[in-house]
């Protein structure tokens, strides 16, 4: 049996910056060593202000969305609380677990950066400087071990990096850099092999 | 040690080049082979299996014939695991001005007896037989003037061959391209196009592109290039219309 975590391959990382956050995943699907897709970003949005990123097994990243989907409330959700909420969720499933390990990045109602991850059944981590998640995760630690100044090129420059060294992810990336204001969201020029 | 380097020590590979074409050249006589300590356990094979060493792997090398000579293009990515290691390696291994040899597989497998291979391929395809078993792995391709040889333990001879984790999406392209009496400008973008196009979609491959064309009078490097330049250049041509010679289907409507 295939390990889950790395079936389909995917890299997601999150950064804080000053008043601002950013979230960003490169857009694989794979079967093990086969690309079978180049359009599969893993970071969704849940509010104006709160990103959330699956990496992981494809089918549970989409499961995990659809019940967020679902659990919508029409009212903003707080990053802080919407990552308990996550959490809880995933350990609803303690014995059988999604195959995701997700990272959350959001502004707080005081505009306050909020980044935080997880693993598969809902022990979160906050932090006040990056997380990093799926297969490149290794290659990000390294890589993101830098101060940043300007947000959007250090989490860029990160995970093209990151990918670059990874067979299991990249083929294009995606990033969410969350201001007060607005969300600037780019993509990426990637290698594609 | 000494034994190990005195092994190397003389370079056969002037006077060997002579031989080769000569009637009287013995090669299993020429050669002492270089014998490998093996684990020292009761059953050296089993040892093997047990421990699942994680060594470099994963690649994409074509190499194929037509009227022009033998066009051989490889990738250049090692990965261990699902980590990539380098995105410079050489898999086309100059033996002579006349000989290529390709890498697949266990990349110091390869590299190891292919240096050996000053002669002929038959004689790589012995030494993998003595350590069958073992778990060498490699995929090999030796091509020259008048022979393409692909071993992986066996031996084949043939027209067109790819071999390792990106071979079953190179010989798509190859077969969808290939047509023997070819010019050789297209036959070495068929084979460009047949590695870019394993490269993107099996992950095991990538880095740069080598080109190669084997003729009567030696080999000749074509180019190096870079998979990424490759994709984007492709990206922005237009796509061939594949109906264009071929009947049209029954109940279709074009």
């Amino acid at each position: 049996m295939p390990d889950p975590g790395s079936y389909n391959g995917g890299a997601v990382v999150a950064m804080t910056g000053k008043n601002c956050v950013a979230i960003a995943s490169d857009k694989r699907i794979g079967i093990q060593m086969q690309t079978i897709g180049f359009e599969f970003s893993k970071v969704f949005p849940v509010t104006d202000k709160s990103y959330v990123g699956l990496p992981g097994l494809a089918t549970d990243t989409q499961t995990l969305y659809a019940n967020m989907y679902k659990l919508r409330e029409e009212r903003e959700i707080e990053p802080r609380t919407l990552s308990n909420m996550i959490a809880s969720t995933l350990y609803e499933k303690r014995w059988g677990p999604f195959f995701v390990e997700p990272l959350v990045a959001g502004l707080d109602k005081n505009n306050q950066p909020f980044i935080c991850g997880m693993d598969s059944i809902g022990c979160s981590t906050e932090t006040c400087d990056f997380v990093v998640g799926g297969t490149s995760q290794e290659n990000l630690y390294g890589i993101c071990e830098n101060e940043p100044e300007d947000l959007f090129e250090t989490i860029s420059q990160s995970l093209l990096c990151a990918v670059d060294r990874d067979c299991l992810a990249g083929w294009g990336a995606v990033v969410h850099v969350i201001t007060p204001e607005r969300v600037i969201t780019r993509t990426l020029k990637a290698r594609m092999d | 040690m000494d034994l190990f380097v005195n092994q190397f020590k003389d370079s056969y590979y002037a006077d060997d080049v002579e031989n080769l074409f000569n009637d009287e050249f013995d090669a299993s006589k020429e050669f002492s082979l270089p014998i490998l300590e093996l684990p020292a356990c009761e059953n050296p094979v089993e040892f093997m299996k047990a421990h699942d060493f994680k060594f470099d792997h994963g690649t994409t090398t074509l190499a194929f014939k037509f009227h022009g000579g033998v066009v051989v293009c490889v990738d250049s990515r090692a990965s261990s695991g699902s980590y990539i290691a380098t995105h410079s390696v050489k898999k086309v291994i100059e033996i002579n001005p006349y000989l290529l040899g390709t890498m697949a597989g266990g990349a110091a497998d390869c590299m190891f007896w292919e240096r050996e291979l000053a002669a002929a391929s038959k004689l790589l395809a012995n030494i993998v037989y003595r350590y069958k078993g073992y778990g060498l792995s490699m995929g090999t391709m030796v091509t020259g003037w008048d022979k393409t040889v692909n071993s992986d333990g066996s031996r084949l001879k043939g027209d067109l061959f790819s071999v390792g984790s990106g071979s079953l999406f190179a010989y798509g392209v190859l077969d969808n391209g290939f047509d023997y009496d070819m010019s050789v400008q297209d036959a070495l973008e068929l084979g460009r196009r047949s590695v870019y196009h394993a490269a993107h979609r099996d992950s095991a491959s990538g880095g740069t592109l080598n080109l190669y064309h084997v003729k009567e009078s030696g080999w000749d490097f074509i180019g190096g290039y870079d998979f990424d330049d490759l994709h984007w250049e492709y990206q922005d041509q237009p796509k061939p219309r594949i109906t264009e010679n071929v009947q049209p289907m029954l109940n279709i409507q074009a």
